[in-house]
């Protein structure tokens, strides 16, 4: 193996095939700070990265108290070794100068520091003062899906019993939302049905508006090294954009944006017309077969063709691909869950597997992914629009159950509604019945749509918004309290990746100044309120995070992500291990429904499930007669069209998302020289027939407006789909001169600034994907060109002379070591 | 007119009418981003409805017009959504919000027993193209029903606990 790859120029690195049902090889990725040498290094600390949802373990390295580099864990399952260009860069962050050092409060217009008494005071004396005047639905938390698990239990509990509002959501919203909305829908409960390791063995894989070499590099290596191997993979892809997915595809769709319903609907019915439909696994874990059948039988793929702008033979040769595979293997992200009809779509691919009976076998499985880290745990823990371990609000059974844990009056939680979501609680505030909001880790004034709007709430003289966070990014300098937080690396605590794999994140480093662990702020915070169980006993009787997992672990009991098997120590040195962990399962379980559907039956189901047009929520006398025995439910959606189509004034469809350099804002990313160099700026993709017809070639300066609003970035010509422009949602304001805004004279650079207010009515999850938009030329270019990464989707397009466009290269600093590690090579046959 | 032909004219006027008020609370409510958004959608439904109906009446020598639109409700729609982002700010709305949505799920709770009645003539006078169109559109009205009870189990809370 080449011991030194620039993995800026490389983010995948060197390959190491292996063949279908063998183990995936080891090789470890090491990266070292500039002049610090191996044996310099005091300790290894073992984490796992907290930059995407892939989990992949690591060990930090410290040197003189700081952190000076990064190492893949060769025995842990999700990676093997391996880590992906953020995982080995982004680190450096966390010793920013600019890290918030000391809480700061607002006087006079102005945030000024502060000690933590002050603060935390102001924080509790306005929930005091609202709770008196107002009740607790004046009060709102909005978190995120890169707490730690013990942060996120702690949360839900103060909120939810403690302040009593319904009022709790994460930014995982944004994210995972709509996969956790589509596994109630057909399984009755969230729970990733599949794992990692069918990557192993599947022979079809089908990637479903998921760009997994940018989202989840490390994952993408593992099927470039099965792709090299014996007996390939062929690959399915969905995607309008021209991603390493789609290049290395046997099938690529590229769908008009929206459309997603009518394509897998196609699909649907061509399997069914050819008669590629597992009766028996239906006749055993199913119900619903007769109405999706009926509802799709008049889906052709001509019919699709039209609205999707697809060939017809291409929807042909993919249901083939589906239809024939002996194991399946699908996954699914951004490209459904932000666009219109998320969770019908998402659901239809669920049908996809039921049908065909690819369910709880090695490689015959779906991955609904998430976008984040712990967006698991936040789903599991009742921070994200549920209650916690998966219970049903709607079933009183449950919510007595959840307030047995917890020693309080059911009466205490919330449940007369579903908790409510991110994109409501900021409704309530626009209008002025939620007068407090508390954001934690998360950037809404970059990342929520319609960001003139999400400023106008923040904004507001009513409204006391308190924000958490490492940094004073563009939401808190629009806060009254900001309370700077320690981060991954400078506390302990545990979380979960989108294949249930729990890791531990041990403390290396101490928190710069004053910063201290969320949990810690959230227990101080819950000690001034002095919140109470029902015997006059404290609510939340934990002090540290093994006592808060050892907590959770009591309110994970018997539920379907149980825990109780699972504790610090036992996570401490060797791999992660997937829940359901218990004494049944004492080594962790790799599948869901191996053995038939486990948690939709009517008394154990976390949902009675939605109307998948309307959003509607279903009663539990309907779903006892839908569902009696506590099937999977096929559930079938007419496709309906977009609610902004392009016209005459915005003739594009637009659609944001990520590049493989960077997380969501920045805040993290852009504080490390490798990766921001990488992607340094805000640029715009257009397709060469639409450069060639607008005259518009690499570099120029354009301008991107819809009905809400403008922004401004230079072009990148690409293979994209024609008739479809590409933001990437990363770059805001705080690295530029107005701090958090566009400037009074300069244009806007986020991709918010465009997009539109709109959401799935079942998963709630907003639609960044789906938007009609105008592009302009503002100024010719230089010559040079588009701030974008030439190794990826934002690739140059063949035609339009890539060799004119430098490539992207890391150089010295990027150079990352990557060495074979045989110790975990045995070989780990799977029983198929 | 038979009675099959008079409940006809009835579900055709109660059809075009919530078609019509869904379109004009979408645009009332323009700031409850979820509440237009699926109002439109649903006014879709109800439109082909209105459609369905006429064609089926025409068997019955019955002419119903084929005007789906309501002009004046689109007029005033687009007065009203300017006027719904003019007060997007304040939580009296909210109050309009649930009396609309009442009245939503009343005309569509009308049009449900009409199709009811259409569905139970059908059957006796063994009209199956009758039936058919019943069986089809039948459910999607008790879904907008359901909808606009969804909604304001939802919203009720906030809105009358938050003035």
């Amino acid at each position: 193996m080449d011991p030194s790859v620039d993995r800026i120029a490389q983010p995948w690195g060197a390959r190491t095939p292996y063949g279908r049902h063998e183990s995936w090889p080891a090789r470890v990725d090491t990266y070292l700070a500039e002049g610090v040498a191996e044996d310099q290094v005091e300790r290894w600390v073992q984490t796992a990265s907290i930059l995407h949802s892939d989990g992949d373990a690591m060990d930090v390295a410290v040197a003189d108290g700081r952190m000076a580099g990064v190492r893949g864990r060769a025995q842990d399952r999700v990676n093997r070794g391996r880590l992906g260009p953020k995982d080995l860069f982004a680190w450096q962050a966390n010793a920013s100068p600019d890290r918030l050092a000391r809480p700061l409060v607002r006087r006079d217009g102005t945030l000024v520091e502060c000690d933590w008494d002050t603060a935390l005071e102001r924080v509790a004396a306005r929930s005091r003062e609202l709770l008196d005047e107002r009740g607790p639905g004046s009060i709102g938390f909005y978190t995120s899906g890169q707490l730690f698990l013990e942060e996120y239990y702690t949360l839900a509990v103060l909120a939810r019993a403690g302040i009593g509002t319904n009022h709790l959501d994460g930014n995982t919203r944004l994210c995972t939302a709509t996969a956790a909305e589509a596994l109630k829908e057909s399984f009755g409960c969230d729970g990733q049905p599949g794992c990692y390791d069918d990557i192993d063995h599947a022979d079809v894989i089908a990637l479903f508006g998921h760009n997994l070499a940018e989202t989840q590099p490390v994952q993408w290596m593992r099927i470039l090294d099965r792709l090299e191997g014996g007996d390939p993979p062929r690959l399915v892809c969905v995607d309008p954009r021209p991603t390493q997915v789609a290049r290395r595809a046997a099938v690529h769709l590229a769908p008009r944006l929206g459309t997603n319903v009518a394509l897998l609907n196609a699909l649907l019915h061509e399997i069914i017309r050819t008669g590629r439909v597992d009766h028996d696994f239906m006749a055993a874990h199913c119900v619903g077969f007769e109405e999706l059948a009926a509802r799709v039988e008049k889906c052709t793929p001509a019919w699709a063709a039209e609205i999707c702008d697809v060939p017809a033979a291409q929807i042909g040769a993919a249901a083939e691909l589906l239809g024939t595979a002996d194991r399946l293997l699908s996954t699914v992200l951004q490209g459904v869950y932000q666009s219109h009809q998320a969770t019908a779509a998402a659901v239809q691919i669920n049908n996809l597997h039921l049908i065909r009976g690819m369910l709880g076998r090695p490689g015959a499985g779906v991955l609904q992914m998430n976008g984040q880290p712990t967006a698991q745990n936040t789903r599991e823990c009742g921070a994200d629009g549920d209650l916690p371990g998966f219970r049903n609000w709607q079933n009183d059974s449950h919510v007595a159950d959840l307030a047995r844990v917890w020693n309080v009056d059911p009466k205490t939680i919330p449940h007369y509604a579903p908790p409510t979501h991110a994109m409501q609680m900021f409704r309530y505030a626009e209008q002025g019945s939620i007068r407090m909001l508390w954001i934690s880790g998360t950037n809404p004034a970059v990342s929520l749509p319609e960001l003139s709007r999400i400023r106008s709430i923040l904004g507001q003289d009513r409204l006391f918004v308190v924000v958490q966070d490492l940094f004073l990014t563009e939401t808190a300098q629009l806060a009254d309290v900001v309370l700077p937080a320690a981060t991954w690396g400078e506390k302990t605590g545990t979380f979960t990746n989108a294949d249930r794999t729990v890791h531990l994140s041990d403390k290396a480093v101490e928190p710069p100044g004053d910063a201290r662990p969320d949990l810690d702020i959230f227990l101080d915070y819950a000690a001034r309120m002095d919140f109470r169980d029902k015997d006059g006993g404290p609510l939340i009787t934990w002090h540290d995070p093994e006592s808060a997992f050892e907590a959770w672990k009591r309110c994970s009991a018997g539920r379907p992500c149980d825990y109780t098997g699972l504790d610090h120590a036992r996570l401490r040195g060797g791999s992660g291990i997937q829940w359901p962990c218990n004494e049944q399962a004492l080594d962790g379980t790799d599948r869901l429904y191996t053995d038939g559907i486990t948690w939709a039956h009517p008394d154990e189901c976390e949902s009675y499930g939605k109307d998948l047009v309307t959003g509607a929520s279903q009663e539990v006398v309907e779903y006892r007669s839908l569902n009696p025995d506590g099937k999977a439910m096929l559930k079938a959606a007419d496709y309906l069209p977009p609610h902004e189509l392009p016209d005459e004034e915005y003739p594009f469809q637009l659609t944001t998302g990520r590049t493989v350099y960077h997380f969501h804002t920045r805040t993290k990313t852009a504080r490390a020289p490798q990766l921001n160099a990488a992607a340094p700026d805000v640029w715009v993709e257009a397709s060469t027939t639409d450069a060639a017809a607008l005259g518009l070639g690499e570099g120029d300066l354009v301008e991107v407006g819809t009905p809400r609003g403008a922004l401004r970035g230079r072009l990148r010509v690409t293979d994209i789909r024609p008739g479809l422009l590409f933001v990437p949602f990363h770059y805001g304001y705080w690295d530029t001169e107005a701090g958090h805004a566009p400037g009074r004279d300069t244009p806007g650079r986020a991709a918010n600034e465009t997009t539109v207010t709109d959401w799935d009515p079942v998963s709630k999850q907003p639609l960044f994907k789906t938007a009609a938009a105008a592009l302009r030329l503002v100024e010719r270019g230089d010559g040079g060109s588009a701030p974008a990464p030439t190794t990826t989707a934002s690739a140059p397009a063949s035609a339009a002379g890539a060799g004119a466009v430098p490539a992207t290269t890391g150089g010295r600093s990027a150079l990352v070591t990557e060495s074979a590690d045989p110790t975990w090579d045995s070989p780990r046959k799977e029983a198929r | 007119m038979n009675g099959i032909t008079l409940a006809l004219r009835v579900l055709h006027h109660g059809e075009k009418n919530l078609a019509g008020h869904l379109t004009s609370v979408a645009g009332r409510h323009r700031t409850e981003h979820e509440v237009h958004h699926v109002a439109l959608d649903l006014a879709g439904w109800s439109r082909v409805h209105v459609q369905r109906l006429s064609d089926t009446a025409d068997h019955y020598g019955l002419n119903l017009g084929d005007s789906a639109g309501t002009p004046l409700a689109q007029l005033l729609s687009a007065v009203t959504e300017k006027a719904s982002e003019a007060v997007g700010h304040r939580p009296e709305p909210g109050l309009l919000l649930l009396r609309d949505l009442r009245e939503l799920h009343l005309a569509a709770a009308e049009n449900s027993l009409h199709w009811e009645m259409l569905a139970q003539a059908a059957q006796a006078t063994k009209d199956d193209g009758l039936l058919d169109l019943a069986s089809a559109c039948h459910p999607e009205t008790l879904r907008q029903m359901r909808w606009t009870n969804t909604m304001i189990k939802n919203l009720a809370p906030q809105i009358l606990t938050g003035l």
